[in-house]
This record gives C-alpha cells, structure tokens and sequence, in this order.
C-alpha cells in the first residue's frame, strides 16, 4: 500500500503545495488533476524518490520509501515527461537495456511481444529517431508491460497518443488494476471505463 | 548486479559504435594537438624530446575533457538518467558502468595512439613504453574525476567552462606523476616509483569517483 503523510513541495523559493495525503491500495488508481504549475509533475517525482519532499514523507506498506531505497524501487515503474528512450537504439534495443540496467531479465521475444501490443509491430527495429512522438510514447509505455511492477507512476501517459493507443493503454491499465496493482496518474482523460471507483487528488486549492 | 553494471557499458558502448563522430573528434583533436607543437617549437629533436611526455598528458588530458559534457547530459535531456537513478540497483554502480564506458570509448583509443604520436617526439624504447604505460593507468582517472565534475554542473547554463575549472585543478597530481615517470626513466632513475602513485590514484578515483558523482547526480536531478 501507497500512502503519504502531510506532503509538501517547494521548488525554488515557492510553496508549490503542502498538507497531501493520501493512500492508496491493491487494484486502485489515483489521478492527479490541478491547474499547469500546480505541482502534479512534482508530486510524481516525490513520489518515485526523486525529488525530495519539503516535508512530509511517502510509506510504502507502513514504512519510509526512502529508507527502502532499492527494495521501493522495485515496486516502481515510472514514466516521466521524457520517455527514457536512447534515440540511435531501437525500440527492442532500448526495452533490454532498460530492464538489464534495472535488473529484470527480458529475451528479445518478450521485448517484441511487448512492442507489439503497444502496436509497433514491424517497427521494433528501427532507430527510435524515425519514430513518431506518438510512437516513441508507445515504446515507453511497452516497458510497463515487461516490468511487472505493481506499483505504476505515470506522468500524462496519453500525451501523444492516437485514440487506438489510447484504448489500449486504458486497456492495460485495467488488467494492472485488476491484478491487484496501483497506479498514481495525471491526465485529462476520463478514466470512468477503467475502475469502478477513481480515486481524485486536485492540487492546488 | 554484476550484469546491471555490464549493460551500462554495453549500451554505451553501442551508442558510441553509432554515433561514430564523437569517438572520433576526441582522436581527431588528441592528434592535432599533438601534432601542432613540433610546428610551433621547431623540428629539433633535442628540444622535442624533454617536452614530449608533457605535451602528450596535457592533450590527452583536453582531448578527455572535450567529452565530459556528454557522459551524463544526453541522458538527463531524453529523461534515461531519471529512470537509472529509480532503478534497483546501486547507483554507484551504474555510474561506475558509465565512467568505465567513458574510458573504452575517449581513453582506450588515446592509449593506442600515444606510441605513433611519441615517435613525432624521438620518443623510443623505454620511455615510450612507459609513456604509454602512465597513459593507460591515468587515462581511467581522468574519466573518474570527471564523472564528478560532468555530474555537478548537469543541468547548469555555461556547464562546459564550469567543468574544466573544477575538473583541472583535480588532474594537476595525474599529469605531474604520467609525465613524470617519463621524465624519470629518461634521466635514468626509473619509473617504478611515480607509476605506483599514479595506480595509487586510480584506485583511489575509482572509490570516490562513482560515489561523489552519484550524491551530485541525485541532487542535479531535483
């Protein structure tokens, strides 16, 4: 289980926001809405350890994220604004090299199969350079597939994508929930077909 | 864990066989460097040879820091240093990973070609020997060091100039102890003493190095 304590940020000189919590648990979604600028990039940072919060601090299963370190991190699938994707690697190249450096061990099948159901079938092995936004989108999402982590951070994981790929993350997302997994998100889209109850947190009050 | 550590170097090592133009601009500039002192000082080889050691560690020592910028910057801008910085390994050593890789790639092939480059000087036998011995053992200590230096100014307006002020002073013990040792076997003393040092450092770089650039990386990322 997720949770936060009296959550602060304050990047620069400026209270982005304070007094955050929240808790989340097996097969549960969370999504972070709020104004640009309210700090729901920031929050997902803190969250995956790499921002520290001003005060206030994540718990992963009762203890500090933090003090795990590594064994938090294993839980963790994050994406990011950016995708993570080397751009003169291919989508199968970057898929191996991500999970070797994360310690997860991914045969070329595997990765294939991945990218595949992300819709880049026939594309696996072209230099991420000649891909779409979209598509690259799509590379990075396939990590999560691969990754098997039950706790998912994503930072506006339909930003780019088509509506066939979106059905298809929301899809996805499903199958995590489903499966007992949590996922802490920001978008705009309206997650009502994914689970039965969405969880919302609105900075910026 | 171990293999956490060789997929680093294999992927930047694949990066670099891809990007072929930045292996060779290291070389290329290592070279010409070199190259333009006999041009200025004169063709004589009497008063070539006593540079030769100091000429040859001062350009590797550039030709090294010319690539610094991009050891951790490409990563952080396509955001792959954030997700090596949340993955469950230790830290210390992926960096490790990417200052060996630095190495193979800006290093290795300096080493390589220091031998061609010291007959330019009338640098033969012994001395070029352990020319390109101290170069073998202090060209890892300069990616070390400057893993530290690129990990502290990632991120920074004017990062190029910030790293050299930081990261020269901090080469100062490898250039006095790599030319040194010429310098010694060439007066007869032999080398044996400032080699030891210079592994000395080495060692010691490859300690501190990954773990100071590893608390700057983590703290350039916020």
């Amino acid at each position: 289980m997720l949770s936060s304590e009296n959550l602060a940020c304050v990047r620069g000189e400026r209270l982005i926001f304070s007094g955050i919590e929240f808790a989340l648990g097996a097969g549960e979604v969370l999504v972070v809405t709020g104004a640009n600028g309210s700090g729901k990039t920031s929050l997902l940072r803190i969250v995956c350890g790499l921002l520290e919060a001003a005060a206030g601090e994540i718990r992963w299963n009762g203890s500090s994220a933090r003090a795990l370190g590594d064994d938090f991190f294993a839980e963790l699938a994050y994406l990011g604004h950016h995708n993570g994707l080397k751009d003169d690697l291919s989508a199968t190249e970057n898929m191996q090299v991500w999970a070797g450096v994360s310690g997860i061990t991914v045969d070329r099948a595997a990765a294939r199969q991945a990218l595949a159901r992300m819709g880049l079938a026939g594309r696996e092995d072209l230099p991420v350079r000649w891909l779409s936004q979209g598509q690259k989108r799509r590379a990075a999402i396939a990590r999560l597939l691969v990754a098997e982590r039950p706790l998912w951070v994503l930072d506006e994981p339909f930003a780019g994508l088509d509506r066939a790929s979106t059905v298809t993350v929301e899809a996805l997302l499903q199958e995590h929930l489903a499966e007992g997994g949590m996922a802490i998100l920001t978008t705009h889209q309206d997650l009502g077909a994914v689970a039965a109850s969405v969880r919302r947190l609105e900075l910026g009050h | 864990m171990r293999s956490a550590l060789g997929w680093i170097i294999r992927r930047d090592l694949l990066l670099a066989l891809r990007q072929r133009t930045d292996v060779m601009t290291t070389v290329v500039f290592f070279v010409i460097v070199v190259s333009l002192f006999p041009l200025g000082v004169g063709p004589e080889m009497e008063k070539l040879r006593p540079l030769a050691a100091g000429v040859l560690w001062v350009a590797a020592l550039l030709a090294s820091m010319l690539s610094l910028g991009r050891l951790f910057a490409a990563d952080y801008a396509d955001g792959s240093l954030e997700q090596m910085l949340i993955a469950p390994q230790p830290l210390v050593l992926l960096v490790l990973g990417k200052i060996v890789a630095h190495w193979l790639v800006s290093g290795v092939p300096l080493v390589l070609i220091a031998p061609v480059l010291g007959i330019q000087y009338d640098l033969t036998g012994a001395p070029l020997l352990v020319m390109t011995l101290s170069l073998l053992i202090g060209t890892p200590v300069l990616s070390a060091i400057g893993a530290v230096g690129a990990a502290l100014t990632l991120g920074l307006r004017g990062g190029g100039v910030l790293i050299a002020l930081l990261v020269l002073p901090l080469y100062v013990p490898v250039i006095i102890f790599g030319a040194g040792a010429v310098e010694a076997t060439q007066s007869g003393i032999g080398p044996e003493g400032h080699l030891s040092l210079l592994a000395a450092f080495l060692m010691l770089s490859l300690v501190v190095g990954p773990l100071a650039a590893a608390t700057a990386l983590r703290i350039s990322v916020e």
